[in-house]
C-alpha cells in the first residue's frame, strides 16, 4: 500500500541527483531492498510508470537487488539465513542479531549526459 | 553518453528528516510522544481509553488518531477526556511524519504532557515510517496467535515496548506464551513487555507506571 509514496520518494531522489550531475535523462535506477524491508518490487514497478511520466526518468528501468536476511548468533557466532524459527539452529540461543535484510536504498542511477564531461565543458568555456 | 552516478541516500530519508522536526517540536514543548501500533482489533483504542482515564488527573493528554476513514476512535479518546485530533489517511496504510506534523499544528503543545499517536491498524507498513515520537509501542493480543513475531519481524524489531493484551483469554486459546516470547526475544532482545487485559484491568498498573515515568522525564 505505501509503495506509491516510496516510489515518489525514489523519483525525487533520482531526479535531484541527475539534475546535480547536469544529466538530461535517467535510464536506469539501482535499488537495494532487504528481505525484511516489506517493500514489494512489483508494486514499486507498477507505480513507477505513473509517477515518472513526463519527468527526466520516464521509461527508466528499475533494477532490484534483494538482500537476504542473515542472522548471527551472539552465543556461538553461527551465521545463518532467516527461516521460520529465529533462534540459532546450532545452539538454540535466543540471543541473535540481524546482520543484513533491513536495507532499503537507492544505490545508483545511470544517466545520459547532455554534456559529456563537466570538466571538459568548463575547460571549453575558459578556452573560448 | 551513459554515466553511473552513485547515490548515497535512504529512500525514506525525507520522512526521517521531518520526523526529527516533529521530535524537536515535542521536546521544546515538553511533550512525551508515544506511537502505538498494532493489528486491527488488538485493543489500541481500549488501551488508550484506559490510559487517559487513569492518567488524566495527573497529565494533560492529547491523542492523534490515524484511521482510514472514520472518527470513531478519536471520538472515544475525546469522550475519555483527551484533546483528540483525527487524521483520515484516505486509504493510506500508515501514518507518516507529514501527517503527524499537520496534526501537531492543531494542538496546543505547550499545555500537553503526553501525546498518544494511534497508528493505522497494520503490522507491516507503520514500522517503516518514523513519526518523531519518543517511544514506539506494539500492542499484540492473545487471539491474534503466538506466531506473529515470526511473521512480522520488522514490526517486532523496531519497537521500544510490547503490550500483550487480552491475557484473560489465554485459557480459551491455543497461545504458547513461551514460543511467542522466544520470537520476541530473538528479534528485540530485552524488550520490555506488559502482559495485560484492558477488560479485567490485570497488568494495567505496570503499563501506566512505565508511561508515567517517561512523561515525568520529558517534562
Amino acid at each position: 500500500m505505501h509503495e506509491l509514496m516510496i516510489t515518489e520518494s525514489i523519483l525525487e531522489i533520482a531526479l535531484r541527483y541527475a539534475q546535480d550531475a547536469g544529466a538530461e535523462k535517467i535510464t536506469d535506477l539501482y535499488l537495494v531492498i532487504g528481505e525484511l524491508s516489506t517493500v514489494v518490487d512489483e508494486s514499486v514497478q507498477f507505480y513507477w510508470d505513473f509517477v515518472s511520466e513526463g519527468t527526466a526518468a520516464e521509461g527508466a528501468k528499475l533494477h532490484f537487488r534483494r538482500i537476504p536476511a542473515e542472522l548471527l548468533c551472539q552465543a556461538c557466532r553461527h551465521a545463518y539465513s532467516l527461516k521460520e524459527d529465529l533462534t540459532c539452529p546450532k545452539c538454540h540461543s535466543n540471543d541473535v542479531r540481524i546482520i543484513t535484510g533491513r536495507e532499503f536504498s537507492l544505490e545508483a542511477i545511470e544517466v545520459d549526459q547532455a554534456v559529456p564531461e563537466t570538466r571538459a565543458a568548463k575547460e571549453n568555456e575558459v578556452l573560448s | 553518453m551513459s554515466q553511473r552516478i552513485t547515490v548515497v541516500e535512504k529512500i525514506l530519508g525525507a520522512n526521517e528528516r521531518l520526523a526529527e522536526t516533529n521530535r524537536l517540536a515535542l521536546d521544546q514543548a515538553g511533550v512525551f510522544g508515544l506511537n502505538l501500533m498494532a493489528s486491527p482489533g488488538a485493543g489500541k483504542t481500549s488501551l488508550i481509553e484506559h490510559t487517559i482515564r487513569r492518567l488524566a488527573d495527573r497529565y494533560q493528554i492529547a491523542v492523534v488518531d490515524g484511521d482510514v476513514a472514520t472518527s470513531i476512535d478519536a471520538d472515544r479518546a475525546a469522550a475519555a477526556g483527551a484533546q483528540a485530533v483525527q487524521i483520515n489517511t484516505g486509504g493510506e496504510c500508515h501514518l507518516d511524519a507529514v501527517m503527524l506534523q499537520e496534526a501537531l499544528a492543531q494542538l496546543d503543545l505547550p499545555s500537553i504532557d503526553l501525546l498518544i499517536v494511534e497508528n493505522v491498524g497494520n503490522l507491516i507498513c507503520p514500522a517503516n515510517f518514523q513519526l518523531g515520537t519518543h517511544k514506539s509501542v506494539l500492542i499484540a493480543s492473545v487471539p491474534e496467535g503466538d506466531d506473529k513475531p515470526y511473521k512480522y519481524p520488522g514490526m517486532y524489531q523496531g519497537v521500544d515496548a510490547l503490550v500483550i493484551n487480552k491475557i484473560d483469554l489465554q485459557p480459551y486459546i491455543d497461545f504458547d506464551m513461551d514460543y511467542f516470547r522466544r520470537g520476541v526475544e530473538a528479534l528485540n532482545p530485552g524488550l520490555v513487555t506488559f502482559p495485560l487485559s484492558c477488560r479485567t484491568g490485570q497488568g494495567l498498573e505496570d503499563w501506566l507506571a512505565w508511561v508515567g515515568e517517561w512523561v515525568e522525564r520529558g517534562r
